[in-house]
C-alpha cells in the first residue's frame, strides 16, 4: 500500500487521567482530501497535534510518507513535509509576504550564521509561483501583512505551505473568521490544492464545506473516530448523528 | 500568469496602492522643522538657520551649525543603532547610558600614559603593573568585552528568566552605574595616550556614528537577523512556530546593543579626554526618544536604523535650534519631552488611519 501518505495506529493521548484521544485508527491516501468532524473537545485537535508533533504522544504509532516518524517538534514535522495552517494564523504583521512564506527557513546566498546574506530575488520568485500555484491573489508582494483583509491573510498562511514541496497540508478551521467571499476564495485555493493532487486534512464545522471539499469524513466523538464514511456514502443528517452521538459505533471502514 | 480551474493566482500589482516608506515622514518632519526655525529665525532675529549669512567664510550653508547638529548627537546615536535593533525586536534597553559609564572608566584605564609632564600618570590606575602607554586596541578590546558582557547577561536574564526587558536591563542599568562609581572609588580618569585621543577628535565621531548606521542599515534589511529582528517583533508565536531560536536571538541583539554602547563610551571619552563615572547619564532615554521620533515602534516590529537616524538629527535640529534662538536649555528639555509624546501619538495616528483603509 504505497499510496498511503498518511496512517495511525492506535494513536491516543491522555492529559493525566482525561483520555483526549483513544486509539486512533487513520488512513490519508495519495491526494485524499479528508475532513475531521466533531464536537468541541472531541478530540480533533489534539489528533492534529499528536501527528504535527506539537505534543508527545502516550501511545500508539504513527507513518507518514512511507515510514514510521516520531517527530520530537513542529518543526522536525516540517522538515519532513506536513505543512500545518494554524487556527491563530502563524505570520509576522510587519513583514511582506515573501519573508512571511520564507520565515524561519529563509533562503541565503551567503552563509555568514545569523548575517546571513538573504537571497530577496530568489524568495520574491518563489512566492509568485506559489501563489499561481494556489491561485492566492496578493495585491502587492511589499505589502505588510498588516494592511491585509483576514482573506489574504489565510491566503497567504495557505500558499505558506505551498512554498515548500509539503506532502501534506493540515487545515484547522482555515475559514472561521472569514467572511463569505473570503470563505470563497480560501475555498477556491482548496480546490486548486486538490486539482494538483495535494493531500489534505481539513478540520472544519461547517457541513457545506466539508461536502464540497473533501472525499472523505471522519468523526470524532469523545476522542475516539466514530465515523469514516466516503462523501458518497453519507448526507449531513448522517454526520451530525454520529458527531452528536445519535448513531454510535464505528461505522465500517470505506474502502 | 498561470490559469488554473479557480481563477487567477500571482500579483495584481497596483501602483496606487503602494505605501510611502515611513521613513520619508520623518524626513518630512526634520524639513518642516529646519523650515519653522528658519523662518523664525529671519523674522524675530533677522538671521539665518540653515545659510551662511557670514561674508568672511565660505559656502552656502552655515557649515559650522550643520557640524554641531550632527557632531552632538552621533555618540548618542551610536546608542540609539543599538536601541533600535531592541525595540524592533520588542524589547527595551534602559542599561545602555549605564554601560556608558561603566565602560568609559573601565576602557580609559586601559589608555593611560605613563607620564604627565614628567611626572608618573597620577590617574594610571595600573601604573605599578606597567600597563601604560598600550596600542589602542588594547582599551578598544576592553570596552568592546564590557559591552558584550552587560549584553549577555541583559539578553541571558531575558531570554532565560523570562523577565520582562524593562527589569532586566534596568537592573543593569543600576548595576553598570554601580560599577562605574566603584572602577576608580569616583575619581575621574584622565590623561589618554595620543591614539586613544584620536578616535573622537573633530569629526570622527560623525564617521563613526555614520559608518555603523550604514552597516546596520544594511544588516537589518538584507541579512537573516534583520529578518528575524523584525519577525519576533511583530508576533513572537509566530517566529516560535517557524523554527527561530528567539533565546539566541535575544541574547544576540542585546549582545550588539551593548558593544555599541560601549563603542559609544569609548568615542565619547576619548572626545571629552576623560572619563566620569557620571558619563551617558540618560543617554538611554535620549537613544529611545531618537528611534520612537525616527518611526520605531515601541510595539515592535516597526522602525529602521535609518529612520532613527533621520530622528537624532530631528533631535539635533531641536537641541541648536534653541541655542540659535537664544531660548534657555530649560525649555530644550520641555520641548523635548513633548516631542517624543507627540511622536509615538502621531504614529498610532498615522497606523489607526492605515488600517481603516486598507
Amino acid at each position: 500500500m504505497s499510496d498511503i501518505v498518511l496512517k495511525t495506529e492506535n494513536l491516543t493521548k491522555r492529559y493525566g487521567g482525561v483520555h483526549a484521544l483513544e486509539g486512533a485508527n487513520f488512513e490519508l491516501r495519495k491526494g485524499e482530501h479528508v475532513a475531521i468532524m466533531g464536537d468541541n473537545g472531541a478530540g480533533k485537535s489534539t489528533f492534529v497535534r499528536q501527528i504535527t508533533g506539537v505534543e508527545q504522544r502516550t501511545s500508539g504509532q504513527i507513518w507518514f510518507d512511507g515510514k514510521e516518524v516520531n517527530f520530537a517538534g513542529p518543526i522536525e514535522a516540517r522538515t519532513a513535509g506536513i505543512e500545518t495552517v494554524f487556527q491563530n494564523l502563524a505570520l509576522a504583521d510587519d513583514l511582506d509576504v515573501p519573508s512571511n512564506l520564507f520565515l524561519g527557513r529563509e533562503k541565503v546566498l551567503f552563509n555568514l550564521g545569523p548575517f546571513s546574506i538573504l537571497d530577496r530575488k530568489y524568495m520574491r520568485k518563489a512566492t509568485e509561483a506559489a501563489l499561481v500555484r494556489t491561485a492566492v491573489k496578493i495585491p502587492n508582494l511589499s505589502n505588510t501583512i498588516r494592511h491585509m483583509s483576514g482573506g489574504q491573510r489565510q491566503c497567504v498562511a495557505i500558499a505558506r505551505t505551498a512554498t515548500f514541496a509539503s506532502k501534506l497540508i493540515i487545515m484547522d478551521e482555515p475559514t472561521a473568521a472569514l467572511g463569505v467571499q473570503e470563505t470563497a476564495q480560501v475555498e477556491n485555493i482548496v480546490r486548486t490544492l486538490k486539482d494538483n493532487g495535494e493531500p489534505l486534512i481539513l478540520i472544519s464545522h461547517n457541513m457545506r464545506q466539508v461536502f464540497d471539499l473533501c472525499d472523505r469524513i471522519v468523526v470524532f466523538r469523545r476522542g475516539r473516530i466514530v465515523a469514516n464514511l466516503r462523501k458518497e456514502n453519507t448526507d449531513g443528517n448522517d454526520i451530525v448523528s454520529y458527531i452528536t452521538g445519535a448513531k454510535t459505533g464505528e461505522a465500517e471502514l470505506a474502502a | 500568469m498561470a490559469q488554473t480551474s479557480h481563477g487567477v493566482g500571482g500579483v495584481g500589482y497596483d501602483a496606487k496602492k503602494r505605501t510611502w516608506p515611513a521613513e520619508f515622514n520623518v524626513f518630512l518632519a526634520l524639513v518642516i522643522l529646519v523650515v519653522i526655525f528658519e523662518l523664525i529665525g529671519r523674522i524675530f532675529l533677522g538671521d539665518s538657520f540653515l545659510f551662511n549669512t557670514r561674508s568672511d567664510v565660505g559656502g552656502i550653508f552655515n557649515e559650522a551649525r550643520l557640524q554641531i547638529i550632527i557632531l552632538q548627537v552621533s555618540i548618542v546615536g551610536i546608542i540609539a543603532i543599538g536601541v533600535t535593533q531592541v525595540i524592533i525586536t520588542g524589547g527595551i534597553d534602559l542599561s545602555s547610558g549605564s554601560i556608558v559609564g561603566a565602560t568609559a572608566m573601565i576602557a580609559m584605564s586601559f589608555a593611560q600614559v605613563a607620564t604627565v609632564n614628567g611626572n608618573p600618570n597620577p590617574k594610571a590606575m595600573f601604573l605599578a603593573q606597567g600597563w601604560t602607554d598600550l596600542p589602542v586596541i588594547v582599551p578598544l578590546l576592553v570596552a568592546i568585552a564590557c559591552g558584550l558582557f552587560a549584553g549577555l547577561v541583559n539578553g541571558a536574564l531575558i531570554a532565560y528568566t523570562r523577565i520582562p526587558p524593562f527589569i532586566a536591563t534596568l537592573g543593569m542599568m543600576v548595576t553598570a552605574r554601580g560599577i562605574a562609581k566603584w572602577w576608580s572609588k569616583g575619581q575621574p580618569i584622565s590623561f589618554p595616550t595620543e591614539s586613544f585621543a584620536g578616535i573622537g577628535k573633530g569629526l570622527m565621531p560623525v564617521v563613526i556614528f555614520l559608518s555603523l548606521a550604514i552597516l546596520f542599515q544594511l544588516i537589518m534589511t538584507y541579512t537573516r537577523y534583520g529578518k528575524h529582528c523584525y519577525a519576533i517583533g511583530s508576533n513572537e508565536d509566530a517566529a516560535r512556530m517557524s523554527g527561530i531560536k528567539i533565546a539566541n536571538h535575544k541574547i544576540l541583539v542585546y549582545v550588539i546593543a551593548g558593544i555599541l554602547a560601549a563603542l559609544a563610551a569609548v568615542v565619547l571619552s576619548s572626545k571629552n579626554l576623560t572619563a566620569q563615572s557620571g558619563m551617558g547619564v540618560m543617554y538611554e532615554l535620549d537613544a529611545i526618544a531618537m528611534a520612537v521620533i525616527g518611526g520605531v515602534s515601541l510595539s515592535g516590529g516597526r522602525g529602521s536604523i535609518i529612520g532613527t537616524v533621520i530622528g537624532s538629527l530631528i533631535f539635533g535640529v531641536i537641541i541648536s535650534g534653541f541655542t540659535f534662538l537664544r531660548l534657555d536649555a530649560y525649555y530644550q528639555e520641555m520641548v523635548k519631552g513633548v516631542i517624543i509624546v507627540g511622536a509615538v501619538v502621531l504614529d498610532q495616528w498615522r497606523q489607526r488611519l492605515r488600517a481603516m483603509r486598507a
